[in-house]
């Protein structure tokens, strides 16, 4: 389903980006407002269930919401053509160079939290890893399973597109470990899938395969990794829990971004989203709340 | 009357003479608009690094070895899969098949080609890449060969049309000609009416090439879109990333202007200098071969 998002996306940009570029502020004229919300496919399910229940409430507010990647919600916002920009990764400074160029000011809202689970293939007996030894495997200096503890089989590496802000996330947090200077690539020899499916479809039928991707993402006959920060650290499960209390090493914060400080309709959305039955969809869709995250 | 026929003529001929002029238009501006869009990238980054065999331009790595290969390689996997086949079916359909099964053939020929190739895609990600892991024993069925497969299926029914009305248009006097001279079926088809057909056929198989190059969403579902350069025929079985799915999955994102936008567009210029080198590669032949033709009928 996620690949007919993003197909309709590809082809369909230039019109949403006309359609849309009348939406949002001039709800005066008309009784029914719009409110358009594009951007990250990560987030695209959960955007898309709390559009559905909002409008089941809100009969004269229209929701529309479309997938395409972090990147391009972040330029349509910055185009204008967009209300509110889902995104997995914060924005960064040249697109906030761009946005003020433009006269868009990007104001940051954190509307829950993700963990991207390492998955194999349920046959692979190697169950935990640590992020030291990821990082090998995906850029290249692991290169079978025996080397792991697993069967001889040669490893193959599955990955997000460049594009994807699940993709950044994983080099920056995984293959460098965080480590700004670090300048680690992906072994050229991974597989780069345009979307989360394609990682599913291959990790359920190939014993050799890796992959990461949302925790929400995950179906339950794949297997996830548990991950150590440290060799000799504790290997912790990704699950709503370890994500909470901050133990499991790879999660972060979702956001929703807007020009300027939201008003009107947008800002009644926005209080909604971060109420108590909005990020009861968030849990129920695998991700994890953002009124649990200590501010910090 | 007669005025007003000489304008109707007038204006159809100005039409007809804009509409021929029109084609020649379009694919003129669209190759000023590649080149505009293009061209600075040989300005922004060195012709070295352009030509190297890193692609990752989210860390400005731009080399694009490895996405001309990678097409090329998937290209002639489909063409070696999708020549044979389109051929085969042609002669059959046009020369062997009773009529009753051409007349079921040659819609279910042209069906297949309406196919989306985003169908064909799914049913390589779900059933043939992991059919082919198994039965060839490869880590994983997302590679070159998988492509070429899809691919060669999606070229057939383009060669099949073309070179069965070809061989259709062969006079049947060839055909009896050669059965009066005691030629068997077989050798009539190989020796006479398929090289009487030859232009035909050569328009047919670049037509076929020419989609299988330009394909776009079946490669990127199922070739695994590794940006690996490929040096042997050995990597057919391996994962690669061609030129189409590399513009097709990163132009939504990029920002416009930016070096990796330009570097997007000369891809696309790589990619249409290939396809016009093809054309003239086989509209010289198809020429050639006229002439000839000409020359033994006159």
């Amino acid at each position: 389903m996620r690949y007919c998002v993003h197909v309709f996306l590809l082809s369909l940009l230039s019109l949403t980006a006309c359609a849309s570029s009348s939406s949002g502020q001039n709800s005066s004229n008309s009784s029914v407002a719009y409110i358009e919300n594009k951007g990250s496919d990560t987030i695209v399910n959960l955007a898309l269930a709390w559009a559905e229940r909002y409008q089941a409430e809100h009969v004269d507010v229209r929701i529309s919401v479309t997938g395409g990647g972090s990147g391009t919600g972040i330029a349509s916002l910055i185009n204008g053509t967009v209300d509110l920009a889902n995104a997995s990764r914060q924005i960064k400074e040249e697109e906030i160079a761009a946005a003020q160029s433009n006269g868009v000011e990007p104001v940051e809202h954190i509307i829950a939290r993700d963990a991207i689970a390492v998955i194999v293939n349920p046959e692979n007996p190697v169950s935990q890893l640590t992020l030291n030894q990821i990082s090998d495997i995906y850029s290249g200096k692991i290169n079978n399973w025996s080397e792991l503890g697993g069967d001889d089989r040669p490893i193959v590496r599955l990955s997000r597109e460049t594009n994807s802000g699940t993709h950044v996330y994983f080099l920056e947090t995984v293959l460098r470990m965080g480590n700004s200077k670090d300048k680690t690539l992906f072994s050229t020899d991974t597989l780069l899938l345009p979307s989360s499916e394609g990682i599913i479809a291959e990790v359920r039928q190939n014993p050799n395969a890796i992959g990461y991707d949302g925790l929400g993402y995950v179906p339950d006959d794949l297997k996830m990794i548990a991950i150590a920060e440290k060799e000799g650290g504790v290997y912790v499960l990704p699950s709503i829990p370890t994500v909470n209390d901050r133990t499991y090493p790879i999660a972060r914060d979702l956001y929703m971004y807007t020009d300027g400080e939201p008003a009107g309709i947008v800002q009644d959305y926005l209080d909604w989203i971060l109420g108590s039955e909005a990020q009861e969809i968030v849990a129920e869709l695998g991700f994890v709340p953002a009124s649990f995250t200590p501010s910090d | 009357m007669e005025k007003s026929l000489n304008w109707h003529e007038f204006v159809i001929t100005r039409l007809i003479k804009a509409s021929g002029y029109s084609a020649i238009l379009f694919v003129a501006l669209i190759f000023f608009f590649l080149v505009r869009e293009g061209v600075p990238a040989l300005f922004e980054i060195k012709l070295s690094s352009l030509f190297s065999i890193r692609w990752y331009p989210i860390e400005e790595y731009y080399g694009i070895l490895p996405l001309i290969t990678g097409s090329l390689i998937v290209t002639i996997g489909a063409t070696l899969v999708a020549v044979p086949l389109g051929l085969g079916t042609a002669i059959y359909i046009s020369e062997i098949a009773p009529r009753w099964i051409r007349e079921i053939l040659k819609p279910l020929v042209e069906l297949l080609g309406g196919l989306p190739s985003v169908v064909l895609g799914f049913l390589g990600i779900l059933v043939l890449s992991p059919y082919l892991r198994v039965l060839l024993d490869l880590p994983t069925g997302l590679t070159a060969f998988t492509g070429s497969l899809l691919l060669g299926a999606i070229a057939v029914p383009t060669i099949v049309s073309v070179a069965e009305d070809a061989l259709d248009a062969v006079p049947r006097a060839y055909r009896e000609g050669a059965w009066a001279l005691g030629a068997t079926r077989w050798q009539t088809i190989w020796r006479v009416t398929l090289p009487a057909a030859r232009s035909g056929v050569l328009t047919a198989v670049m037509l076929g090439v020419g989609r299988a190059i330009g394909e776009t969403m079946t490669v990127m579902m199922v070739t695994g879109n590794a940006p690996v350069l490929a040096t042997s025929p050995g990597n057919l079985f391996l994962p690669v990333r061609t030129m189409t799915a590399t513009i097709a999955a990163e132009m939504g994102e990029v920002a416009s202007g930016s070096t990796h936008y330009h570097v997007l567009f000369f891809i696309g210029m790589v990619l249409f200098l290939i396809s016009l080198g093809v054309n003239i590669a086989t509209s010289s032949v198809v020429f050639r071969t006229k002439k000839r033709a000409e020359r033994i009928l006159s």
